[in-house]
């Protein structure tokens, strides 16, 4: 018998004909050449993947994908995504979008679609500033930013999308970095993975609007102080020579250096799988330069799944009722014949 | 217990043959107005008659008893003729207290029969209502047929040795009310217990307090001195068949799960609730076995959005909503405009502007739906003339989307949507089958086209899943044939005429407009939506006095009918009657530079068939 197995595909079969506009130097660049180096690690036909995304520089990230794609409105994409995979769930559904898209604009919808849980995978690209409409401060924007529509300094006060996933009660929630390239790919990989909705914020460079945003967690000679990098079932130790933790005193989180009397013991270790989110959102509260910044998994606990509960009942009705008869329906209840 | 009342019992009082009767409940919100209404209604079908409501009722779920703004009323129509409308004035009030027999009773004919519930007509309810005197026992009713029922007593001791709460016998009262009226139109209980059987089927005290309340009212009717005569409706000559009572909201949810069977698709419905469209989404909620998915969005936007999904998914999609609901939906429409995909978006128009009348019917929602969107966004217009017209728009719309490949937007109203009449029961396989194909793979090795097109200018529908077809849609102008991002200026006018040539192809499928009444003459009143049945009756009631006048009811306002011009241009003139300031004159005195009349109205309410015949007199020689 003449094998069966899929053609194995290479990133570069994801890319699409189209010319990649993005600025040069662009953090975009990175994040697209993962996606593609994951999407043919995981097997999946390239018609079974559809890429949803709203407005911003992002998000003309399916027009650059040789996949199912839309391009949506403003803030709306967890919504159409929503949509394809309730009719659909035998698609695999992204949703690209930006710090913008997401929780300013799409706030409304970011949250719904991730406390539905909904087997959706939504990348959100930050870089703390609005770049396609040319440098206004953004949601993710730390206080005082000078911008364009801040002259005097942003008073808004920044939030975190990684506090406000878990706040939906996310059932996969992670953070990586665009230049971070293989903690990044392996971080989508997990992400595409996750049964339910999935949430990867990618700390991402605007090199036009916003350069160096996150230059802490980035630049060679500092990273290590300013990162943490997370794993499940593991202390939390960070800093170039690996001699800092992180201790819980009561509710709260410290920075601790090993040795002195402290040992690994002594310190948080990470569970991923903890049924309550109290624990990731302690670590997503977690900001530079108080402290070391997480990336990896915070959180990746399994609950039941939107699209699957709603084709479940539409499956269920039809075992208990049958296939529906319209001509059945019509002619129940209350009628009368005219001769 | 209740068969002793099973069938009609023979009536010893005098019964008058009468050809229609127009019967209106009315009450506080939570006397259960509504219920009565809806009862008589379908008893009234049941008996063979045509029938049309009105049900009428506050925008709070409950007003603070007693007051006029808490008034809920349903009006029932019901005739051995057929019948467009729910009737103007009032044969028989029912009034449970004194603000509703305030509200509504200057509707009542003079010598029309007045029944109202003495027991409400105390000080503090007068007070409420605004009377200074008792209007029951001044002489300030004489001209009508008033009798003086103590409901809430009757009601109290038809249900007594029920173990029931006083607030709950009480709850009785509007069965009662309904008794009296099946008493004095020749109503059989019968389909009313059948209805207390399956709706307090858990509640056996309460079933029993509302059977015994019922037939306390139809005795009451029977046996006391006060009533003389009681009424008789034949049956309706409807053309044969059998029929079912349907509101307007109740039809368009099963044309649209029919159209979905014709299409042999899956129906996926994104709404959010809003007055008076909600229906829609419980309807469609209860048929799953059906492959209905509904999902109730967390807001309008979210609603069109997940629809949108749904189309590009290859699923028949749909969102419902009301005047402000479609006001947010507007971007995403424009991007299905943009994207080229099938979805059916329904308006029930109320009063507007904002949040306006939610309760109240208008037609004022025509130039949002045609224009209100950014950029040069032509879609599809289709509008239902009644209740049971629901039915077929909801076809006819989807026939149209799937067939062009575009958003189309369906109109109902407040009206339509809660008024009720008799629908002819079709059989599924009578019906024209939907034929929808989706490309399978690529051709002979050719790069998939998304925006290549047919005859009729409509693109494939290629469904995510097949093989060799991926690509991408979205916002930003589409290159003509590729469907690749272009900024190109030809491009964009050469897109944005081929989608307006699209809207205006859909009028070779739509056929030409029809006229009721000659095809040219002194008048023509061109109308569409809700007031089609008093223009219709208005316009037959001028024909038979001599006039020379025709009726022509639009379907589709975009676009309209190819022959809509020569139409127009055979009558001396055109009178457009409109729930709105003047939409539709708009559209025709742009479209087709006719000095068209108009007749307008808002004030939550339809039009009387009198207000037409009137403005129509005032324009024939």
């Amino acid at each position: 018998m003449a094998s069966v197995e899929l053609p194995v595909l290479k990133p570069g079969d994801y890319g699409s004909d189209q010319d990649v506009r993005w600025c040069p130097g662009c953090g975009d660049y990175s994040i697209l050449a993962q996606m593609k180096k994951v999407m043919a690690t995981l097997g999946w036909p390239r018609e079974k993947t559809v890429f949803v995304s709203g407005i911003g520089c992002s998000s003309r990230f399916p027009y650059y994908m040789n996949t199912y794609g839309m391009h949506s409105i403003h803030g709306r994409a967890p919504a159409f995504a929503t949509g394809i995979k309730s009719c659909r769930p035998d698609l695999n559904v992204f949703v690209i979008t930006g710090d913008g898209d997401a929780l300013s604009i799409g706030g409304n919808h970011f949250m719904h679609a991730v406390r539905r849980n909904v087997n959706l995978n939504i990348v959100l690209f930050n870089n703390r500033i609005y770049g396609l409409t040319k440098g206004q401060y953004s949601p993710t924007s730390e206080l005082g930013k000078v911008t364009k529509s801040t002259p005097m300094g942003s008073i808004d006060n920044p939030m975190s999308p990684l506090s406000l996933a878990i706040g939906c009660e996310a059932t996969f929630v992670a953070r990586s970095i665009d230049v971070h390239i293989k903690h990044l790919a392996d971080t989508l990989k997990r992400a595409a993975e996750h049964p339910g909705v999935s949430f990867v914020e990618v700390y991402q460079n605007c090199n036009v609007f916003n350069d160096g945003a996150y230059k802490y967690a980035t630049d060679k000679a500092v990273k290590a102080d300013n990162v943490i990098e997370i794993e499940h079932g593991k202390p939390l130790i960070f800093g170039k020579n690996r001699d800092k933790g992180i201790r819980l005193n009561g509710m709260h989180p410290e920075v601790v250096e090993l040795g002195k009397g402290i040992t690994e013991d002594d310190l948080l270790f990470h569970d991923e799988q903890a049924t309550q989110p109290t624990l990731a959102y302690l670590l997503s509260r977690m900001r530079y330069p108080e402290f070391p910044e997480p990336i990896g998994v915070l959180r990746c606990v399994d609950a039941p799944r939107y699209d699957d509960l709603l084709n479940e009942q539409v499956a269920q009705a039809r075992a208990e009722k049958g296939e529906g008869d319209l001509d059945k329906l019509f002619n129940s209840g209350d009628t009368w014949t005219v001769e | 217990m209740s068969t002793e009342f099973e069938s009609e019992t023979e009536q010893s009082k005098t019964v008058l043959q009468i050809e229609e009767a127009t019967v209106r409940f009315c009450g506080d919100s939570g006397d259960g107005m509504q219920l009565a209404g809806t009862q008589l209604t379908n008893t009234s079908a049941l008996a063979g008659n045509d029938v049309a409501t009105f049900p009428d009722f506050p925008a709070e779920i409950r007003a603070p008893r007693g007051t006029l703004a808490g008034v809920s009323g349903f009006q029932v129509h019901f005739a051995s003729t057929d019948i467009f409308t729910p009737g103007e004035t009032v044969d028989a009030l029912v009034a449970m207290n004194p603000a509703a027999l305030k509200t509504n009773v200057a509707d009542l004919k003079a010598g029309g029969v007045l029944i109202a519930n003495a027991d409400a007509f105390d000080k503090k309810s007068l007070d409420q209502a605004g009377y200074a005197e008792n209007p029951l026992e001044d002489d300030s009713l004489a001209s009508y047929q008033m009798f003086k029922v103590p409901m809430t007593d009757l009601t109290r001791r038809a249900v007594d040795g029920l173990d029931l709460s006083q607030k709950e016998a009480d709850r009785c009262r509007n069965f009662f009310a309904m008794g009296l009226a099946f008493w004095m139109y020749g109503r059989s209980l019968d389909p009313t217990l059948r209805f207390i059987e399956a709706k307090f089927k858990k509640l056996p005290a309460i079933a029993e307090a509302n059977r015994r309340a019922l037939t306390a009212g139809r005795n009451y009717g029977e046996t006391t001195d006060a009533f003389v005569s009681s009424y008789k409706v034949d049956k309706a000559k409807l053309p044969a068949g059998k029929y079912r009572n349907m509101t307007g909201n109740q039809a368009l949810a099963w044309g649209l799960m029919t159209a979905a069977k014709l299409s042999k698709k899956d129906l996926f419905l994104g709404s959010y609730p809003i007055t008076p469209a909600s229906d829609i989404l419980h309807e469609l909620s209860r048929y799953k076995n059906f492959g209905v998915r509904t999902f109730q969005a967390e807001d309008e936007i979210a609603a069109v959005c997940s629809a949108i999904g749904a189309a590009y998914s290859g699923h028949m999609a749909l969102t419902t909503s009301s005047g402000p609901g479609i006001a947010l939906k507007g971007e995403a429409m424009g991007l299905a405009v943009m994207l080229e995909l099938p979805l059916l978006v329904v308006d029930v128009q109320r009063g507007g502007p904002s949040t306006g009348l939610p309760t109240k019917t208008e037609q004022s929602d025509l130039l949002q739906v045609m224009f209100g969107r950014n950029g040069e966004c032509p879609m599809p217009v289709i509008a239902a003339r009644s209740p049971a017209d629901c039915f077929e728009v909801a076809i006819e719309a989807w026939r149209v989307a799937a067939r062009f490949m575009t958003p189309v937007m369906i109109l109902s109203d407040g009206y339509l949507a809660n008024g009720s009449e008799p629908w002819r029961i079709v059989n599924f396989d009578d019906l024209e089958p939907i034929s929808i194909k989706h490309p399978e793979g690529p051709v002979e090795g050719k790069p998939f086209m998304a925006y290549e097109r047919d005859e009729m200018l409509a693109r494939p529908w290629a469904i995510p899943g097949t093989p060799g077809l991926m690509h991408r849609v979205g916002g930003l102008e589409k290159q003509d044939g590729t469907g690749n991002v272009s900024y190109d200026p030809k491009n964009h006018q050469h897109m944005t005429d081929t989608r307006a040539q699209k809207v205006r192809n859909v009028a070779k499928l739509i056929g030409d407009q029809e006229v009721m009444g000659e095809p040219s003459g002194d008048l023509l009143v061109l109308s569409w939506g809700g007031p089609y049945g008093s223009c219709r009756t208005a316009v037959t009631k001028l024909q038979a006095e001599g006039h020379k006048v025709s009726h022509a009811h639009l379907r589709w306002l975009n676009p309209f009918p190819a022959n809509l011009g020569e139409i127009l241009g055979s009558f001396k003139k055109v009178l457009i009657p409109e729930l709105n300031m003047g939409q539709l004159s708009l559209l025709i005195r742009n479209q087709y530079m006719v000095d068209a009349v108009s007749l307008n109205k808002v004030q939550g309410k339809p039009f009387h068939v009198t207000e037409i015949i009137e403005k129509a007199k005032t324009l024939l020689p």
